[in-house]
């Protein structure tokens, strides 16, 4: 059971996809500004990575290597269709703000890295576990920052306001920097150099 | 007409840089960007690359995949858009292996100097990035060659700009835990905050 448990868990903190393997960071940037688009964005990112993960590994073995990555690629692409028209059907004002994102997760270098790394050699049980647990270290990074970016940077929580804006009669000034790309990366930035101090042995040597 | 042509070329270059402003192409974009010289090769690369993509890509879709875009062949009704990513994905790693192959073949130089980093450009999101934001704002075929060309020299212009930068840093003394990845994080921050100065240009 542990291993189960450390298969899920491991990417989260350990071995992060964002903040350790330096994978899928495109996204995770662009789509933050909120906590909506955010939400969604990961929801979509785990349903891709955890059925291309299981679909990869159901059939490892007919896949002969050198046409491969067009399988996977062909497999991601499928996927990432159905959860495009998803997402345009049940939540067009999302789809809208996720612009050509959520087309780019087909690019996301987590889920063809993780086909690769890990669905191409695994049983199908161990790469769903695998697929999910990326999906969640992804997901964990973008829920922080599209926290803190819709927080200060508009003073709101999936649009209801936390923070009474001066505008509107309350105290709170929004950091607008917040609601730009590049405060995207400085957080990111912040949130590697946490995790480093709290774990030291994934310290870069230089 | 010309002028047009020119302000998109410039709005794609620097206001709308796909590194910097969209955040596209970011993976490759901090992993290659350790030493000048790769990244001039790669910056090479993706402008041809992106160059030869657009046009391909902007054909595939005002003819065959746009609602009634097969009116040529009989079935007016027929709406493909919904196959666009396959399609677009499908395409460029195509022309990328074919230009492998030809640059391979007749320029054996180039081929040398490019490396790994060609095949690598298929999971570029610049490329399939531009590709959909050619297709959302519905250029047409000249204007999507411009604007591939353009995007691909702002691309190469960021990561040249953010190895130069790199290169130097390594004398600097940096926090342990910000080492490596955290401070280029930061350091690409501050970058897109000095290439937001240019977003309010209206050309």
């Amino acid at each position: 059971m542990s291993k189960y448990k450390s298969i899920i868990l491991d990417p989260v903190f350990n071995n992060n996809p964002i903040a350790r393997q330096i994978l899928g960071i495109c996204s995770a940037l662009a789509v933050t500004s909120k906590l909506e688009t955010s939400i969604v964005m990961s929801l979509a990112v785990i349903f891709v990575i955890t059925f291309s993960n299981l679909s990869v590994s159901l059939i490892r073995k007919h896949i002969p290597g050198s046409v491969r990555i067009l399988v996977e690629m062909t497999i991601i692409a499928s996927l990432v269709i159905i959860a495009d028209q998803f997402i345009k059907a049940f939540a067009y004002d999302v789809s809208k703000q996720l612009s050509v994102y959520v087309g780019l997760i087909i690019t996301n270098c987590i889920i063809m890295g993780r086909a690769e790394a890990c669905a191409l050699k695994t049983p199908p049980k161990l790469s769903v576990l695998d697929g999910l647990g990326n999906g969640l270290g992804y997901s964990f990074i973008l829920i922080f920052v599209g926290f803190f970016r819709e927080l200060i940077g508009s003073g709101k929580l999936l649009g209801f306001s936390v923070l009474p804006l001066q505008t509107e009669g309350g105290w709170y000034i929004p950091n607008g920097l917040f609601l730009l790309a590049p405060s995207a990366f400085i957080l990111i930035g912040l949130f590697i150099w946490i995790i480093r101090v709290w774990k030291p042995e994934q310290v870069e040597e230089d | 007409m010309l002028e047009h042509y020119l302000s998109l070329f410039i709005k794609s270059v620097f206001i709308e840089n796909m590194a910097l402003a969209f955040f596209l192409g970011m993976c490759t974009f901090l992993a290659v960007s350790k030493r000048v010289d790769t990244a001039v090769g790669l910056g090479i690369a993706v402008v041809v690359v992106q160059s030869v993509t657009m046009p391909v890509n902007n054909l595939i879709y005002h003819n065959i995949l746009k609602e009634g875009a097969l009116g040529w062949a009989g079935l007016p009704e027929v709406d493909l858009s919904f196959l666009g990513l396959v399609t677009y994905i499908g395409v460029i790693a195509s022309i990328v292996q074919i230009l492998e192959m030809t640059l391979d073949k007749f320029v054996p130089k180039l081929y040398n100097a490019l490396g790994i980093f060609l095949p690598l450009i298929t999971v570029n999101c610049a490329i399939l990035g531009g590709s959909l934001f050619m297709v959302e704002r519905e250029y047409n075929f000249t204007e999507s060659v411009v604007f591939g060309i353009g995007t691909g020299t702002g691309f190469s212009l960021a990561i040249i700009a953010l190895a130069g930068i790199r290169e130097k840093m390594k004398y600097s003394n940096i926090p342990e835990g910000l080492r490596g990845l955290g401070i280029t994080f930061i350091t690409v921050g501050l970058m897109s905050l000095g290439f937001m100065l240019f977003s309010g240009i209206q050309l």
